[in-house]
């Protein structure tokens, strides 16, 4: 097992005037760009491709580096020489998502009709959306059917649209602490996150980008707000208790007994807060977060049994401490296509961890993955 | 495959819907694949369940008892139980599932009433054998029954023998089935 070495991120026009990309609300998007990077080769039978979804905040950096070996891919343990998702045999794709801002078009890129950033006149997307971008992005590189689709919390939302919509694409679905809809909870924090942004008075009815100086970079204090609320849902009681319990910041052990960041957990807090602000726009975690909560994969009744019907096969990963979506949102998903007939496998990993789990390796996780891949590699798409 | 797991695979249909309770690495369920069966197993063990996906076989890890009740009535042709039910907590409440989400359904048990067995039990030892594989006190096997025991019990939850098979302490089946609760070490009930 070794891992990838220098990667690049490409770029990719998937949709023009000429041929818009026509989205599930009916508008059209006529300049569509695709940021999104490749992980080893693809077959001459074009058979090997598996399709890396990620989640709310990634991006299409998944694997390798990009100049600094220090600082890898967010699945880079995943992904790689001799690792579950095999680069040496698999050709892995990863792009960023529509509505991101991480060079997939989104709020902030230029609106064609005006000139200028699109802002809240970005249209709102829905599921389907991104899977119809991925799609270009297939055709794109001349591939008509993945082995496998593979996506943790919104990326497996991702896939699981992509089984009901095209099941004759995804041979392999992996869902990994995912869920087919948000729970009242779930859209609870998801709305006081929104909020958050909405309410900061740098906010500018999402015209932000219009003014000078530093307020040019938006609501900062409401999305780094968002940032340490969302983050303290990925991580379960267990794990922060173990991370920080109550030590203090200040090691000499004098508690100061103030408002300010006394607590470990509140310097971290602080930190993903605020280095989540050099990677992450406002706009896109309004427009993407709206994505997740009006997401409902089986309100069409017949959704479950086209999967079965194309003979696609699924693989269900929850973790047992994620309380951001249970195991509860996995057996939603698993009992669904069980009673419509998909060969469905499913686990609960133990672990400390919580939602980040699928982004980190507890005993029992990756080995079940490379099972499940190995095997659908071994009988061929 | 186990000499056992070929006889219980005789009893089930080309092209049938199977859901086994207990699947381990999917053995069974590998082989009814290839006889044109739509498989889906439930099964307790991680490890074992990362080598039966790695065979290709579907395995919701779970336990059985409280798992079964989220299937549906009548979802699969065949329900097979292959030695499991003798670990259940409640095997009553499992037969009656495996009734209501069933068509059909194969039990196999190891038969505590084997002579060899009442013989250890003579000499005043918990018997230890090829069914009956664990020391006593580290057995997962927390309801041995001997074949009348079964039979009893099957007739108690409404399920019908429609077949049986007794296999011998070799693993292969016995040609007549005369004192078979001495004679059997194990049994497979085709049951509806």
């Amino acid at each position: 097992m070794s891992d990838l070495g220098f990667v690049e991120t490409q770029r990719v026009v998937l949709g023009t005037e000429d041929d818009p990309l026509v989205l599930a609300n009916g508008r059209a998007l006529t300049h569509v760009e695709v940021a999104y990077e490749t992980y080893g080769e693809l077959s001459p039978a074009r058979d090997n491709a598996i399709f890396v979804c990620h989640a709310l905040t990634g991006d299409a950096h998944a694997a390798g580096h990009h100049g600094d070996p220090a600082r890898r891919g967010w699945w880079d343990n995943l992904i790689g020489p001799g690792k579950a998702l095999d680069t040496d045999r698999f050709f892995v794709i990863s792009p960023n998502l529509l509505g991101g801002c991480q060079g997939t078009t989104g709020p902030l890129s230029t609106d064609p009709a005006t000139g200028k950033p699109y802002g809240l006149d970005f249209p709102l997307l829905q599921m389907s959306d991104f899977v119809a971008v991925h799609q270009r992005l297939l055709a794109h590189l001349g591939i008509d059917r993945l082995l496998a689709a593979v996506g943790g919390s919104l990326g497996g939302m991702q896939v699981l649209q992509w089984l009901t919509q095209a099941p004759e694409q995804v041979t392999n679905g992996v869902m990994i602490a995912s869920s087919s809809r948000l729970t009242a909870q779930n859209i609870a924090f998801s709305a006081v996150g929104r909020e958050a942004i909405m309410r900061d008075p740098d906010f500018h009815d999402g015209r932000y980008f219009e003014l000078d100086g530093p307020a040019s970079q938006g609501p900062k204090i409401g999305l780094a707000i968002a940032r340490m609320m969302a983050h303290i849902t990925y991580l379960s009681e267990e794990a922060m208790t173990e991370k920080f319990g109550r030590r203090l910041q200040d090691k000499s052990g004098d508690q100061r007994m103030g408002f300010g960041v006394d607590f470990e957990v509140e310097s971290y807090l602080n930190y993903q807060g605020r280095t989540f602000l050099d990677r992450f726009d406002a706009l896109s975690y309004l427009y993407l977060t709206r994505v997740m909560d009006y997401f409902d994969a089986f309100a069409d009744p017949g959704a479950a049994a086209r999967i079965a019907a194309a003979g696609a096969r699924a693989l269900i990963i929850s973790f047992d401490t994620d309380w951001r979506f249970d195991t509860s949102h996995s057996v939603r998903i698993l009992r669904t296509l069980e009673r419509a007939r998909v060969p469905v496998t499913f686990r609960e990993i133990r672990s400390p961890w919580g939602h980040d789990s699928f982004l980190l390796q507890p005993p029992g996780y990756h080995e079940t993955v490379r099972a499940f891949l190995d095997r659908a590699h071994e009988v061929g798409g | 495959m186990r000499p056992d797991l070929t006889v219980l695979a005789g009893l089930i249909p080309d092209g049938s819907r199977v859901l086994d309770l207990g699947c381990g690495e999917g053995q069974l369920l590998a082989h009814l694949e290839q006889r044109g069966c739509e498989i889906q197993g439930v099964e307790i063990d991680g490890e074992a369940v990362v080598r039966a996906v790695r065979r290709g076989v579907p395995v919701i890890e779970a336990d059985i008892e409280g798992e079964l009740s989220t299937f549906a009535d009548g979802s699969y042709d065949v329900v097979v139980l292959s030695q499991t039910l003798q670990a259940m907590v409640n095997p009553a409440q499992v037969l009656r599932e495996l009734k209501r989400v069933g068509t059909r359904g194969v039990v196999s048990v190891p038969n505590f009433g084997l002579w060899r067995n009442r013989l250890a039990l003579l000499r005043g030892r918990m018997p230890v054998s090829a069914t009956i594989p664990h020391a006593w006190y580290e057995t997962p096997n927390i309801h041995l029954s001997t074949l009348i025991d079964l039979e009893t019990l099957l007739d108690d939850v409404d399920l019908v023998v429609e077949r049986r098979v007794l296999l011998g302490e070799d693993a292969a089946p016995l040609r007549s089935s005369l004192a078979a609760n001495l004679r059997a070490a194990a049994a497979i009930y085709l049951v509806r």
